[in-house]
């Protein structure tokens, strides 16, 4: 096995804890040497805050404004980024006719589009989803694109000579092909999606995360204010690794290689039986795949 | 098609009918290539019912372009292109193509890759698997049904493309170089699989290769490929019998090819 998952996890506990022992150490000191410290609150401050909120139901009305929003957003980019990826790679038409427009809108900011959202929609609520939506948009629409262009066009070829239809080429071949490339998208998006739909509740909001971070820093509680940092850090972490592990696990036909970071494992590399296809070395090649399935698996294991 | 090949379900009765079902190729007058590429001119060229026409020619000759023009995937940019007496149009589940590498969907198992042409077909899902397995059987790869195709050998994959071809009992099976990347060994023993395979399904053969020997071993005739045109047709006489790469008339065909590919 690599090196064991109970080892990699404490260390990661242990960075984790070391940063916010720092915190507390250059803090509580009120260190003052050009950083100054004085006034940040302490990692103790803001766990006290943290727990008066948690009991409250402001904090739970928030992260669930804040988590429906982006939720909305996110899923309406994956549809339409991918719709849209797929069909400018696809056509010719579609790109002469989409590509200007999406490559103007596309360099500026979800942000800067709150005017846009104001004079466009009738509620907030639907102007944040609306940002958020443009935010992870892109990302998705370009690397489909990308993706969807990058396929082997062997795989179509061959669909095509089966008597399949665009339909089946769709489904059985760009969509699954183009797969890994869309999860790059989306988790690029998912980022963003979180840095967009705080803002824009900053901006425009009421309720959710980004605009209780905002309120407390303008009523200068800046242990609310962590509270806020910290929570926003969480859901960030804890939804782009759910899309990364979705991805993982729809991509699980990719064929990794076989590379293991040096110095850092115990596992012996496994035997390069040779490749041959002859009919005996059949045979041969089975403790081969034994060995790169067990690799692969325990590769699979990625903390996150 | 889908009737007789029904039968086909029951692994032991895999062996599709041996009526001649194979479709007749023709061109006339055929310019083949891209639209702004035309590597062929004046291909005038039959491929009988169940016959297996090798066709060999220096790279770039338009070997391939040949090929896909068969499989639909090119349209005649001249003369005419003609299945059983009817203009060729589209690509059609009746003239599957072989790749020399690549071709097997890599999220599919071989099984799964081998189910598609079914699939596409239409026949129902539990009769699907069945016959896949029966086709994985046949070209010996039963053991690797499950495994992705980056999990098993070259060989292993194009047995697999083989079987993907044939699973639904096309009446022509278009062949690119398809034992190209084998080593020797591996691609003799393909050889033999392909003529047993082959055997009995009536299937119309068009296989490309670079190599001379593959060539004369699995054609009943030899196309050569030169100068952009159909340089010469070749029957290839004597059985189809490895041992008899030797015998004179053979070896006398051997030595004409070699030459007007070398000059």
């Amino acid at each position: 096995m690599t090196r064991r998952p109970l080892a990699r996890y404490a260390l990661r506990t242990a960075s984790l804890a070391a940063f916010l022992g720092l915190w507390q150490v250059l803090t509580s000191l009120d260190v003052d040497v050009w950083l100054r410290f004085s006034q940040f609150p302490t990692v103790t401050d803001v766990a006290h805050a943290f727990t008066g909120r948690l009991s409250g139901s402001d904090y739970w009305t928030d992260l669930y404004d804040s988590l429906t929003r982006i939720l909305t957003g996110f899923a309406l980019a994956a549809v339409l980024g991918v719709a849209t990826g797929v069909l400018v790679a696809r056509s010719r038409l579609a790109e002469d006719l989409l590509g200007p427009v999406l490559e103007v809108i596309r360099p500026i900011p979800a942000i800067a589009l709150v005017p846009v959202a104001i004079l466009l929609f009738p509620s907030n609520e639907q102007g944040i989803v609306f940002i958020t939506c443009t935010a992870a948009f892109f990302p998705v629409l370009v690397s489909t694109r990308h993706a969807v262009r990058a396929l082997t066009p062997m795989w179509e070829e061959a669909v095509r000579t089966m008597g399949g239809g665009r339909m089946r080429i769709l489904g059985s071949v760009v969509l699954p092909g183009a797969l890994p490339g869309i999860f790059g998208g989306l988790s690029v998006g998912i980022g963003v999606s979180w840095i967009c739909v705080i803002s824009a509740e900053m901006i425009s909001g009421q309720y959710g995360v980004g605009y209780r971070t905002w309120q407390d820093y303008t009523v200068v509680n800046y242990p609310g204010v962590f509270v806020g940092m910290v929570t926003i850090g969480v859901l960030g972490w804890v939804t782009s690794t759910a899309v990364e592990l979705l991805g993982r696990r729809l991509t699980r036909w990719l064929p990794r290689t076989s590379y293991i970071p040096g110095g850092r494992t115990h596992v012996p590399r496994p035997v390069a039986a040779p490749v041959r296809a002859d009919g005996d070395s059949e045979h041969q090649a089975q403790p081969e795949q034994q060995g790169q399935k067990d690799t692969e698996e325990a590769r699979d294991e990625h903390l996150v | 098609m889908s009737t007789s090949s029904e039968t086909a379900a029951v692994p032991t009765a895999a062996a599709p009918s041996a009526t001649a079902r194979g479709t007749r190729l023709s061109f006339r007058a055929a310019v083949l290539g891209r639209p702004d590429a035309p590597v062929l001119h004046d291909v005038d060229l039959d491929v009988s019912p169940g016959e297996i026409l090798t066709v060999v020619g220096p790279s770039g000759c338009g070997k391939s372009t040949l090929l896909r023009t068969l499989a639909g995937l090119l349209a005649p940019l001249g003369g005419s292109v003609e299945v059983d007496g009817a203009p060729l149009r589209r690509p059609s589940a009746d003239r599957t193509l072989v790749f020399q590498e690549d071709a097997l969907l890599p999220w599919r198992t071989l099984r799964g890759n081998v189910e598609l042409p079914l699939a596409i077909s239409g026949v129902p899902r539990s009769a699907r698997r069945a016959r896949a397995e029966s086709w994985l059987a046949r070209v010996g790869v039963s053991a690797q049904a499950g495994q992705l195709p980056h999990r098993v050998s070259g060989g292993q994959r194009q047995r697999a493309q083989l079987a993907r071809a044939l699973a639904d009992s096309p009446r022509a099976v278009l062949m690119d170089e398809p034992f190209g990347a084998l080593d020797a060994q591996t691609r003799s023993g393909m050889q033999d699989l392909l003529v047993e395979v082959l055997g009995g399904t009536g299937a119309t053969v068009v296989f490309v290769t670079h190599d001379v020997d593959e060539a004369l071993f699995l054609g009943d005739r030899v196309a050569l490929l030169g100068s952009g045109r159909v340089a010469a047709v070749r029957d290839v006489p004597g059985p189809r019998d490895r041992g008899a790469v030797d015998a004179p008339a053979r070896a006398a065909l051997r030595r004409d090819i070699l030459t007007s590919l070398g000059s």
